[in-house]
């Protein structure tokens, strides 16, 4: 089981990583998801993996997994919805703007106006 | 009056005449005036206790952990100066209302003014080192405001920033000084520093702390080699320079090396360092002074020379010399100040102050000449006049001190210096008042009103009175004194008097005033000589040196930031996994604690479901749409992971904010090209990759390492669980944590996402208002728009589920603190509903019957979570302090009451506004482009009868 989080955990880095240094805003916001998937998973592991054993108090229970991450998760899963909204808009008024959907500066493809 | 309201008086009154400007200029004026002359009656309140030598003081801890406290005292220094500082306001304030004209924003200028004199207060009274720098920083940003007070006048404006970033550098350094000096007595309070002098001394970090501190106080003092920034300042309307650069701002350097003078002084270091700054800035300043043609800047740099004197006084550690400087201090404010008020009126009047344009002024303006005249003889040293006396006591220190060595330096500089001095004060009276009267002055000139020659004239009769009968203000000089000298030294037993028999002194102040008058008769060739001789230009070497540093700055961030983010976010990870790769590979490396648990057939399967969308994501990730639904499932599966890992709430969350950013990433999609071409090499790719796979190793290498080991200390979630249904009333110990024991941190999240949201409302208003309002107008989608663009089926269900749907997000809101559920979810379910409605029914439908604005909705939810938490003020306990109760209401069961569903509500209300904000914008844009709003939406697109039509009637 360890072994299967931690795997995932490092798929979806290399996969958001690989996305990020694209060129173009669309798979860049991809890759930002994937990563934010990892970090998300990572954290909420850093309470270590129960199976079956929700952080919801009943009687008879005695174990419980580590409630903290969880709700430091929570959270982050909804800002970066918030934060992904965010950056979308950017990317997204960048391309209204300009035609181009590049995120680095491009140097003026054709300076005398050849086309 | 407690020192608290003194200081605050000039803050708070700030805010008035700022506010009052449409109220007229007498009243914007008249409040000036009031909130001073309060200040300044409560500072008289405290005159009989600070001449019997007590301290008054005032503390309150702000931050005790830094040893920052606000501490005040009043003693007689800091009553000397704050009787200055507040007296010659009020002088000021006066003549301030006459000076400015019609279009000068009155209202404006007084409220820089009082909180520059609440600034300046607070300097002389704080009592606590870090508090005094506050203060100090902050009569650098106030007299950056008043400086460039004319902000149509490019000299204003580059004096401001000259001024600004020379005593700001001086600022910076004196805040380290200060640190030091802290750290070595190990409080940062005045009064306790104040008594470890041979501690101080004795440390090996005094040089570098004096050296930092007398950095702030030249640059302040605007001592040499700081002077340059002085005059330059004089752009500044005339009340400003006779306030800020004559009686207080240029004095606070000299106040702070008077208040540190017990602990600082009396070592070499001191004596040389200061003493020689003070020499030099004395003689250099006033040498300049006579060849000024401008009379602010013949002003100011005698001001700059002063300021020396007075510096060298201090350094000469002796209790005589302190006495002298104090003495000084005084008659320096009375004399400049109406110097530069006479100044002012003359500009005023003539409209000009070039010395070179004036002359014969005396008859057309004999008040301001009798004023000007008075004042001008008192700073050359003229007997029966303040100037003269402490004139007097600066030589009788000069010709006891030796400096290098030798006995001559001192003596001879300052002689030379007081014959400049004497010089430029002819000179002042000279050029402006005597001589004939000319017929071309830019403005015929004559005596202004009273209200404008009243304050100078107050200042001259005490210029008079000080210097017939100086017994009377002996008194409060000593406490003043003594105040200075501390527990260092005892007030010397000298008095002040007109007399004092044939001294060095007398000699040299003789020399001083005839070579005065013999430099008058030789002034055009020495003026002529002056000219043709090269000098550095101070304002060009400062310009110089910041366009170097600029330089140097614009060189290192444009090397760094060029624009790239691709290059960032390489660096990036390359710099994370090699800071990770160092610490294992340096650091040791603990046994494995916890077993491999062992991973069902469904476990693995979804594992391989997971990795394979990821796969197949970034190979075919040049398809858009395919990329979204394969990221779909990533999200998918992760919320199952959750589910199976014991994580029912975040399965939950994540689940339905997958929908939620699936729509977001469609409605963008809709306007981005459906491709992302083939850009980069192989070469490049196969790089990106390895990078990828490298750092993705490591996270798997971090991942695994933790996994299989406990955790070092014990989690605090041991008490969260133990706490949760004792003292939070609820049983969903996440969703405890979150509203309750962590419920801040949940308050400034749902501000961050509120926040985003209203960004994103921004974003789409800008570019609606902007050039790509006419792009989208003009566009022609790329796909072929649906015919049936609201489906019966899609339109009849969406409305039958939408109670429904509605339902499960209040059931899931109630049940939130005892099981799975909760604000945030309940409040993502809500949006979805909503959502489904714009979908199925169409933008101008759903939004025709909405009820309440999004950014309301936001608020609201923000609201209520803060007004819950100020709640628990009213039972005397700390913000968002949570109580529950069970209540029974037949023929109901027992139900909880808990002031945490009542925050979950404004987590619920913020989540949903921030959520419909954000997609409302994006389908604003595409509303914009070519979408047509229908009045009936459950028909097939009415844009097709209307083609149909025309067609059929064409």
């Amino acid at each position: 089981m360890e072994l299967l989080v931690a795997s995932a955990i490092g798929v979806l880095t290399a996969g958001g990583i690989y996305l990020v240094l694209r060129l173009r805003t669309f798979p860049v916001i991809l890759g930002m998801s994937l990563l934010t998937y990892a970090v998300n998973v990572f954290i909420f592991a850093s309470g270590r993996l129960t199976v079956g054993a929700p952080p919801v108090l009943h009687d008879g229970a005695t174990v419980y997994t580590d409630p903290l991450p969880q709700a430091l998760v929570l959270t982050a899963i909804v800002i970066s919805f918030g934060m992904t909204a965010v950056v979308v808009m950017i990317g997204l008024g960048a391309f209204l703007g300009s035609d181009d959907d590049h995120v680095d500066d491009q140097p003026d493809p054709d300076p005398e106006g050849r086309s | 009056m407690s020192l608290f309201i003194i200081v605050a008086l000039p803050f708070l009154g700030a805010l008035l005449p700022g506010v009052m400007s449409s109220a007229g200029r007498a009243a914007c004026a008249g409040i000036t005036f009031t909130v001073s002359l309060l200040a300044f009656l409560g500072l008289l309140a405290n005159l009989p206790a600070v001449l019997a030598g007590e301290v008054v003081t005032a503390r309150i801890d702000w931050i005790p952990l830094l040893g920052l406290n606000f501490n005040l005292m009043l003693d007689g220094l800091g009553f000397f100066f704050a009787f200055l500082i507040l007296g010659i306001g009020l002088l000021i304030i006066a003549y301030g209302r006459h000076y400015l004209s019609r279009d000068d924003n009155m209202g404006e200028f007084f409220t820089y003014l009082l909180l520059f004199q609440g600034a300046m207060v607070g300097i002389v009274l704080s009592d606590n080192i870090l508090l005094l720098l506050v203060f100090w920083e902050l009569t650098s940003l106030s007299s950056f405001l008043l400086i460039g007070y004319w902000k149509h006048l490019p000299e204003g404006r580059q004096g401001a920033r000259m001024a600004l970033a020379v005593t700001g550098m001086g600022g910076l350094a004196m805040i380290a000084g200060m640190l030091i000096l802290g750290q070595i007595v190990g409080s940062y309070d005045l009064s306790v520093i104040l008594e470890h002098r041979e501690e101080i001394q004795a440390d090996p970090m005094y040089l570098p702390a004096l050296i930092l501190i007398l950095l702030g106080c030249f640059t302040k003092s605007a001592q040499f080699p700081f002077h340059f920034w002085l005059p330059h300042a004089m752009a500044a309307p005339t009340p400003v320079s006779a306030y800020l650069h004559s009686a207080t701002m240029v004095k606070a350097g000299i106040f702070l090396m008077a208040r540190m003078w017990p602990v600082l002084s009396g070592t070499p270091e001191w004596f040389v360092i200061v003493t020689t700054a003070g020499l030099v800035t004395m003689v250099l300043g006033a040498v300049i002074a006579l060849f000024k043609h401008d009379l602010k800047a013949l002003l100011a740099f005698s001001t700059v020379s002063h300021l020396g004197l007075i510096t060298m006084l201090l350094g000469t550690g002796t209790a005589f010399g302190a006495f002298a400087a104090v003495f000084h201090i005084l008659n320096h404010a009375t004399f400049k100040a109406a110097l530069f008020m006479s100044a002012g009126i003359v500009d005023h009047e003539a409209h000009t102050r070039d010395i070179r344009r004036l002359g014969g002024l005396r008859t057309l303006m004999p008040v301001v000449f009798t004023i000007a005249t008075l004042a001008a003889l008192s700073m050359a040293g003229i007997p029966f006049l303040n100037g003269f006396l402490s004139k007097e006591m600066m030589l009788e220190e000069a010709a006891h001190t030796k400096l290098y060595g030798s006995y001559y330096i001192v003596p001879v500089m300052a002689t030379l210096g007081s014959l400049f001095s004497a010089a430029y004060c002819f000179r002042f009276i000279g050029h402006t008042f005597l001589g004939p009267v000319r017929d071309d002055y830019p403005h015929k000139p004559h005596d202004p009103n009273p209200g404008m020659w009243m304050p100078p004239a107050i200042l001259v009769v005490l210029v008079v009175l000080i210097g017939v009968a100086p017994f009377l203000v002996e008194d409060l000089v000593k406490v003043v004194t003594a105040a200075v000298l501390g527990e260092a030294a005892e007030v010397p037993d000298a008095h002040l008097k007109i007399w004092h028999g044939v001294t060095p002194a007398l000699y040299m102040s003789g020399i001083a005033v005839g070579g005065g008058l013999l430099m008058m008769l030789v002034f055009a060739p020495l003026s002529r000589l002056w000219e043709t001789a090269p000098r550095p230009e101070a304002k060009v070497i400062f310009e110089g040196l910041v366009e170097a540093v600029a330089a140097l700055a614009r060189s290192f961030t444009f090397t760094l930031h060029n624009g790239s983010f691709t290059r960032y976010a390489m660096i990036g990870t390359v710099a994370i996994v090699a800071a990770g790769y160092h610490a294992w590979a340096t650091g040791t490396v603990s046994e494995t604690t916890r077993t491999v648990q062992a991973a069902g057939p469904v476990a693995i399967a979804a594992w391989g479901m997971l990795v394979a969308a990821t796969c197949a994501l970034v190979l075919l990730h040049r398809n858009r749409f395919l990329s979204l639904m394969l990221i779909g499932i990533v999200g998918l599966i992760v919320s199952i992971g959750f589910v199976f890992l014991s994580a029912p709430d975040l399965a939950m969350t994540q689940f339905t904010v997958e929908v939620v950013t699936i729509i977001l990433l469609l409605l963008a999609l809709n306007f981005l090209p459906n491709r992302t071409p083939v850009e980069s090499t192989v070469l490049r790719r196969v790089r990106d990759a390895g990078v990828a796979l490298v750092a993705g190793l490591a996270a798997f290498g971090l991942s695994i390492h933790y996994l299989l080991r406990d955790a070092v200390t014990t989690p605090i979630s041991e008490f969260h669980l133990a706490n949760s249904y004792k003292g939070g009333g609820g049983t969903n110990v996440v969703n405890v944590i979150l509203v309750d024991f962590r419920g801040f941190d949940t308050y400034g999240e749902i501000i961050v996402l509120g926040i985003a949201a209203l960004i994103i409302f921004a974003l789409t208003e800008a570019l609606l208002d902007g050039p790509v309002r006419a792009r989208l107008l003009n566009r022609v989608p790329d796909q072929p728009i649906a015919g049936d663009m609201h489906p019966m089926m899609m339109v009849v269900v969406t409305r039958v589920i939408m109670p429904v749907v509605l339902m499960v997000g209040f059931y899931i809101f109630l049940r939130g603190h005892n099981e799975p559920g909760g604000g945030f979810i309940a409040g993502l379910i809500v949006s979805i509903a909503v959502v489904m409605q714009y979908m199925a029914s169409g933008f101008a439908w759903a939004s025709a019957r909405l009820r309440y604005p999004y950014h309301g909705v936001i608020g609201a939810g923000v609201l209520v979570a803060g007004l819950t938490g100020i709640g628990s003020w009213f039972v005397a306990k700390p913000f968002l302090t949570s109580d529950f109760t069970y209540v029974r209401i037949p023929p109901f069961e027992k139900f909880e009451l808990a002031t945490a569903a009542l925050f979950d509500l404004g987590v619920f209300l913020a989540v949903v506004g921030a959520v419909m904000l954000s997609l409302e914008s994006f389908s604003r844009l595409a509303r914009r482009a070519h979408v047509p709003d229908t009045e009936h939406p459950m028909d097939i697109d009415p844009s097709r009868d209307e083609l149909a039509s025309e067609q059929a009637g064409g």
